[in-house]
């Protein structure tokens, strides 16, 4: 089983790296891109398992470490 | 003064750490490597030094955060002990859940390293009772993540309850949008605990203490510990 798990920063927290990105679009002339965010991408390769254990593991990874959910969101896919 | 500096890999202050704390106190510190499960018997103060503990992966102190040596420095918090954390330290104490909020990138997205201003805002802690509350020290940054941010909540009660020690200024104390270097809530660069027992704190005391440097702002928060836990 795969699953892959997005880290993204939660809305209103400020994106420096997101706006620096957005600036360079910009200056390349790609048109009609509003606002940019930066977020990550984790592909993990899920053990054999239930579908309900394996949620229940992805989860604790990403509160335990993958996203700092103080300022970050995460959304689980499993394939 | 029983003091342990954990070193982790990536760490890269833990020596000028030790020298501040030893010109301060007269006694060496303990290096403790990052794998161990103990603090030595009788350690008093705890310190995080600077550095890019594990490459700055993931988020900046995000896995140092969870070595095996933090579930002790976490029991050492919960017992009242001292915590220093110093740049990447103040990272991973974020990172640990022993202070509120998390160091971003620099608004300015670049990695500052200069010396700045910082206004000492309370000297009733065992960080600061050698400085006087309002004083200027001069102290280097060298981060490209020092950014403080929390929930407008958490900015209120620490705020509220006298948890923001130090507060980026311009060399007169006055906080400037000019002077915040990295652009953080507040202009906040050092906050404590709700015990006021941790400390964290983006800027480099442990680098302004000896006179051959030029400066030594920075030995009035050794001297306070030394003297915090001397008299303790």
């Amino acid at each position: 089983m795969k699953a892959r798990v997005t880290v993204t920063l939660k809305t209103g927290v400020l994106d420096p790296q997101g706006k620096a990105i957005e600036g360079a679009l910009k200056s390349l002339g790609v048109e009609g891109i509003g606002a940019v965010r930066q977020g990550k991408v984790f592909d993990l390769e899920i053990a054999d398992m239930d579908r309900a254990a394996a949620e229940a593991a992805i989860k604790a990874a990403c509160e335990k470490l993958l996203a700092n959910t103080v300022v970050e969101n995460y959304r689980i896919d499993i394939a | 003064m029983k003091a342990a500096v954990i070193v982790f890999p990536g760490s890269n202050r833990e020596r000028d750490i030790a020298y501040a704390l030893e010109l301060t106190s007269g006694q060496k510190p303990a290096l403790v490597w990052h794998g161990d499960r103990d603090l030595p018997a009788g350690t008093d103060l705890v310190v995080l030094p600077g550095g890019f503990s594990y490459g700055d992966y993931l988020r900046c102190g995000a896995i140092a955060a969870r070595a095996t040596i933090m579930d002790a420095v976490r029991a050492h918090a919960a017992r009242g002990g001292l915590v220093l954390g110093v740049c990447n330290g103040f990272q991973i104490l974020c990172e640990a859940g022993l202070l509120p909020g998390v160091l971003m990138r620099n608004a300015q997205l670049k990695f500052i390293a200069r010396n700045v201003h910082l206004k000492v805002e309370r000297s009733d802690t065992p960080f600061t009772r050698r400085y006087n509350a309002g004083a200027v020290i001069e102290v280097p940054v060298a981060h490209g993540e020092g950014n403080f941010i929390a929930d407008a909540e958490t900015v209120a009660k620490l705020e509220g309850e006298g948890r923001v020690i130090f507060r980026y200024c311009d060399a007169a104390g006055q906080v400037t949008a000019g002077a915040n270097v990295n652009g953080a809530t507040n202009a906040i660069a050092g906050i404590v605990s709700e015990n006021r027992r941790v400390l964290g704190m983006m800027p480099h005391p442990e680098n302004h203490v000896d006179p051959a440097i030029g400066s030594t702002d920075g030995r009035g928060l050794f001297e306070s510990l030394a003297e915090a836990l001397q008299t303790a």
